[in-house]
């Protein structure tokens, strides 16, 4: 199998634009959740979100752009921009086909869908948009990012809720090993709106403390749901060969990939994480002592944070890996929470620095070496998880170029 | 690649009629499903035609809670899947449910459940801060449509790798090409995948609206939707879903399965050119055909039958009728082409599954499904678009292709397994 690698990261995050802020902010545990500052959130049970900071649309796009997306587009486009850049890519310099695009997302541009809805139900259908038919739907990021960049090559688009940044990046991988070539793959999320927030409320997985240090608090005996964020980050993905070829810097290489989907919850069976990873890990041909941190889901729901911890001590025993969840900095960020996770994974192994998980009181019969304090630690691999509601599971292996290839399963 | 991919069960709910045979009756008699619109009042819109489906979820084996828990579209995939499984002769207890996964194709997910809830939360638009005592319990599957793929994994008990594919458009396509990436290298051994969706709801149409994509052609509805014809101007709006178990062929064939079809090879490309426009050449759904019938093995000349996407608009057609020729050169004229749209209507995400299940059974039956109401050429569209009536003829090797909103251009061959 063909090694895949990544040689680019653009990052939009709520405790920084772009990723040497996003980094500084996250190695050194500055938090960018807040009060919901994008509406009057005060009316909700929920008042806390994490929102990207100093992000001008204008600065960044042209003005054409600006009425037919949606905020959380117009932010992935910024981050397709970085992640291009940073990687040396021109797209114009590429083969016609030689470019893909893959990413995530979960409920669209679903801010830009609440002021269609309202045009419609409020004043009649002549009023709605004529962007609506392409400005909320799943697809949108992709199609953006293509034509702003005339990328022609495979396109994609996976929903499998806060799972689907790593399914996503994981079948740029796949197309990647299929066809060679270039996939950007990611995902950049955010539905901090009213009607996105009255969703989410249902979900029943928000934290309704409005308290920003301890709101969402994972790991902690009371841990009470978290704080949704937007933002996300995407990645260049290439074949490794190709990349040394053309003298790329390489972050580190996709080694190992699993996804799962829970039992009915009726049923009592164990849900499905453990053996994501599990697959995961044998799709890298390692062992869990081989792993040197893991960034953890990290959901705060009690049932859910002991799922995890028993799943991550199965493989590792008690303790045995450093864990680590610095979304509590940003937020759950849906689809984009993969992906900027693999980015942070990948500035930890370069820098070795663990960052921390900002979380108050954390239970120590979860049995888990949280790192609550930025940690120095050499590493070369790191396992991240990701579970999306309903019960989707995936897991994914990074490894820094230096560390060994393993030999095929 | 390692294993071959192969069909072993169909599923279909489609306007006209549920169940796949209903469906196939439809097509091979070339009769239409588009009427005037009756879930909701359609006077206030342009285009007032859509081809709906006559669904009740009871009488399906949907429970209350689940009736209550589902938005239609994922009603509809659920249903549709459980008439895949129970036709490819699978039952449950022969699964290991770790190895079998979920790919659900959706466009628009549960906009129909949005819509309403929309309505409800906002006191019909009234207010920007909308009202959370107001909405359904299970708003958030509505808001996130990874629900579809939950759902189906909830009532088949797969437990490997689920997820939902929403290119638009051409979902239907890419999902089922997602989930035999996963059955050739071996993930899985059985993927449950398809399609579904179901737009027809009052933001949908007024989306479309705005841009003059679907028919305004409110007086003749079981007429509506021509592609091909030089009178088109729209599609007509449809809902439905199409689901599939996908197997390895040594499965299938170690278990006597009845085997429609390979999937013998996909490509999808992105047009990089306008989030709903097209370039007349058709470029880049001639790259994504050429790709396919690569990695088919395929040459021009084998095709026996082109399942198009037309959808009747008049920049699709044309767009699509260059890319055949592009990619097919001669052959284009020899193949006959016909879009079965102008029977079921455009199901958005959906369709591309509904095309697959359609060229599957073209391979079953040697029948290729007509395009209805095709009466005037358009100089323009000069291939042989099977007008009318349905034509009996060998059918071995069938190219089906999708294009959608955000650029997307997916071909897929399908190969009967001798």
């Amino acid at each position: 199998m063909k090694s895949v690698v990544i040689t680019g990261t653009g990052v939009t995050a709520p405790n920084g634009l772009g990723k040497d802020d996003f980094w500084d902010a996250t190695r050194a545990g500055r938090t960018g959740i807040g009060p919901v500052g994008r509406f009057d959130a005060t009316g909700y049970p929920s008042t806390l979100a994490g929102e990207v900071p100093g992000f001008v649309a204008r600065d960044h796009l042209p003005s054409r752009l600006i009425p037919q997306t949606d905020h959380m587009t117009r932010l992935a486009l910024v981050a397709a921009d970085w992640a291009l850049a940073d990687a040396g890519i021109v797209p114009s310099e590429w083969p016609e086909f030689g470019i893909g695009v893959m990413t995530a997302s979960s409920s669209g541009g679903f801010e830009f869908g609440q002021g269609e809805l309202k045009n419609l139900w409020s004043k009649g259908g002549q009023y709605v948009s004529a962007y609506q038919s392409f400005a909320w739907f799943y697809a949108v990021n992709s199609g953006q990012i293509s034509i702003r960049n005339g990328l022609r090559g495979p396109g994609g688009v996976l929903v499998s809720d806060q799972a689907g940044g790593l399914d996503a990046v994981a079948q740029a991988r796949r197309q990647i090993r299929k066809g060679g070539g270039l996939v950007l793959a990611g995902g950049v999320d955010g539905s901090i709106c009213p009607w996105g927030w009255v969703a989410q409320i249902a979900g029943g997985r928000l934290s309704t403390d409005p308290d920003p240090g301890r709101a969402y608090r994972p790991f902690a005996a009371d841990a009470a749901g978290h704080v949704p964020g937007e933002g996300g980050a995407l990645l260049v993905m290439e074949e490794e060969d190709a990349a040394r070829a053309r003298g790329a810097r390489i972050y580190g290489r996709v080694a190992g990939y699993g996804s799962t989907f829970d039992p009915h919850p009726d049923t009592g069976r164990e849900p499905g994480l453990r053996r994501a990873a599990e697959i995961a890990l044998r799709d890298a041909a390692l062992r869990p002592s081989d792993i040197d941190v893991v960034f953890a889901d990290a959901a705060a729901i009690p049932d859910l944070d002991r799922v995890e911890a028993e799943a991550i001590n199965a493989l590792f025993g008690p303790g045995g890996v450093p864990v680590t969840a610095p979304q509590t900095m940003t937020g759950r960020l849906n689809s984009g929470a993969g992906p900027l996770a693999l980015s942070t994974a990948l500035y930890a192994m370069r820098d070795g620095l663990i960052p921390p998980t900002l979380t108050r009181d954390p239970s120590p019969a979860y049995g888990l070496d949280l790192v609550r304090d930025t940690r120095e630690a050499a590493m070369s691999t790191a396992l991240v998880l990701a579970r999306g509601q309903g019960g989707f599971n995936s897991a994914m292996v990074v490894a820094t170029a230096e560390a060994p290839v393993a030999a095929p399963a | 690649m390692g294993h071959r991919a192969v069909i072993t069960g169909i599923g279909v709910t489609a306007p006209g009629g549920i169940g796949t045979k209903a469906f196939w009756n439809l097509l091979a008699e070339g009769r239409t499903a588009t009427r005037t619109i009756s879930f909701f009042d359609p006077a206030p819109f342009r285009s007032r035609v859509a081809a709906e489906i006559d669904f009740d979820p009871e009488a399906h084996g949907l429970g209350p809670q689940e009736i209550r828990r589902m938005d239609r579209g994922a009603q509809l995939a659920v249903v549709t899947a459980a008439e895949a499984l129970a036709d490819s002769g699978l039952e449950q207890g022969d699964l290991d449910p770790h190895r079998v996964g979920v790919t659900v194709g959706t466009a628009v997910g549960a906009t129909m459940g949005l819509d309403q809830e929309y309505r409800v939360v906002s006191d019909g638009g009234r207010l920007d801060l909308v009202d959370h005592a107001y909405a359904v319990p299970h708003l958030y599957d509505y808001f996130v449509p990874s629900s579809f793929a939950k759902e189906v994994a909830w009532s088949t008990g797969a437990e490997g790798p689920a997820t939902v594919v929403s290119t638009g458009c051409t979902s239907g396509l890419d999902a089922v090409g997602h989930a035999i990436e996963l059955v050739r290298d071996g993930e899985v051994d059985v993927m449950i995948a398809g399609a579904s969706d179901a737009p027809i709801s009052p933001i949908t149409v007024a989306c479309f609206d705005a841009i003059k994509a679907t028919t305004a052609r409110n007086d003749d509805p079981e007429h509506a939707s021509r592609p091909f014809d030089g009178s088109r101007n729209g599609f007509v709006l449809g809902e439905g879903s199409a689901m599939f178990v996908i197997e390895s062929l040594e499965r299938a064939r170690r278990r006597g399965a009845h085997i429609y079809a390979e999937i013998a090879g996909f490509a999808t490309r992105c047009n990089a050119f306008h989030m709903t426009g097209l370039r007349p050449d058709g470029r880049e759904m001639a790259e994504a055909i050429s790709r396919a019938m690569d990695e088919a093995r395929t040459d021009p000349a084998d095709v026996d039958y082109i399942n198009a996407h037309g959808s009747g608009t008049k920049q699709n057609d044309r767009h699509e009728t260059a890319a055949f020729k592009r990619s097919l050169g001669e052959h284009a004229y020899r193949a006959p082409v016909s879009s079965i749209k102008s029977m079921v209507g455009h199901s958005l995400g959906a369709i591309g599954s509904i095309e697959i299940a359609a060229s599957a059974l073209a391979i079953e039956y040697d029948l290729v499904p007509p395009t209805a109401n095709l009466h005037t050429p358009d100089p323009e569209c000069d291939l042989d678009y099977v007008p009318l009536t349905a034509r009996e003829q060998r059918t071995d090797t069938v190219l089906t292709v999708g294009s959608g909103f955000g650029g997307f251009q997916s071909a897929m061959v399908l190969r009967s397994v001798a």
